[in-house]
């Protein structure tokens, strides 16, 4: 571990903005798609189920 | 067992179901155990301070965007072949993961050739062809999404798919090929990697948690896809019932 403070861990040797724009908008990106995912797998869902209420197969 | 089963989308997509779960909690482990190394354990670079640790995330995810679209290819030149529905369908579903990794890679490429090279951007040989990466993604999807008939939209994207393979040996050794600001690579299967253990350890952790992501994130797309393309199949009515 090379890290005396938590101030130091988040100041990353002077490239904080580098690292932490790097990182950042990864995981920004990744935890939206995942959201994505989930909203679009629901719709689809929904879709589906509303036309099987409808009368099932056309 | 039989697995040519599950070459269709009805009992498909009941097992991706129960995997991906699996491929989710696998990533989110990974990428803890990877973030740990990377942060905690993997010290300080002499030449390059603590700018290098944007490695965790850049060669994992330049790896999946190159590996993903040969596998995406791969499957929709299998839809092409044999033309099952649900080879084009996984394809589709990794386009959209394959141009994310690819950005990602783009970006936090970005923010490490600033401290390091002192530029965000040069048109060197890997950075470019890594660029038409995104755009042969966008392509894909542009087309897929501008022919009404999916068989159609299906057959047109895999072409454009399976062309624009060459392009991925041209990423990989363009730092060979060309004279790049780019680095060499840093890992490859002939020699002995030219980093710390702890580095490359938090590396590989990290490459395989993207990787289990990738699987998750194209499993979960493509349920999405059979659902929207086969709504009026018999069996999406019966799956009412069930969930």
């Amino acid at each position: 571990m090379q890290w005396g403070s938590v101030g130091e861990f988040f100041s990353m040797g002077g490239y904080a903005e580098y690292v932490w724009g790097a990182f950042g908008v990864t995981l920004v990106l990744m935890v939206g798609e995942v959201v994505v995912l989930g909203r679009r797998h629901a719709a689809a869902l929904r879709d589906a189920r509303r036309l099987a209420r409808a009368g099932g197969p056309r | 067992m039989n697995w040519f089963k599950f070459s269709s989308p009805q009992t498909f997509y009941p097992l991706a179901g129960r995997l991906i779960p699996v491929f989710w909690v696998l990533a989110v482990v990974l990428a803890v155990a990877g973030l740990y190394i990377g942060f905690f354990v993997a010290p300080t670079d002499f030449q390059q301070g603590d700018a290098y640790r944007i490695i965790f995330i850049h060669v994992p995810a330049a790896w999946m965007s190159m590996f993903i679209y040969l596998v995406m290819a791969g499957w929709a030149a299998l839809g092409l072949v044999l033309n099952t529905r649900l080879s084009s369908m996984m394809a589709s579903a990794l386009a959209p993961t394959g141009a994310l990794m690819t950005f990602i890679a783009l970006w936090t490429g970005s923010f490490w050739g600033r401290p390091t090279w002192g530029t965000w951007w040069v048109w060197d040989a890997r950075l470019t062809s890594e660029l038409i990466l995104l755009f042969l993604y966008i392509g894909f999807m542009a087309l897929h999404a501008s022919i009404d008939e999916p068989r159609r939209a299906d057959k047109a994207a895999a072409i454009l798919a399976i062309v624009g393979v060459v392009n991925v040996p041209i990423i990989y050794f363009s730092v060979k090929w060309w004279n790049t600001l780019h680095q060499g690579a840093s890992v490859s299967l002939t020699r002995a990697p030219s980093m710390a253990t702890t580095m490359l350890l938090g590396m590989l952790v990290m490459a395989i948690a993207f990787w289990m992501y990738s699987i998750a994130a194209a499993l979960s797309r493509v349920r999405s896809i059979i659902l929207e393309r086969e709504r009026n199949s018999a069996w999406i009515g019966q799956l009412q019932e069930s969930r």
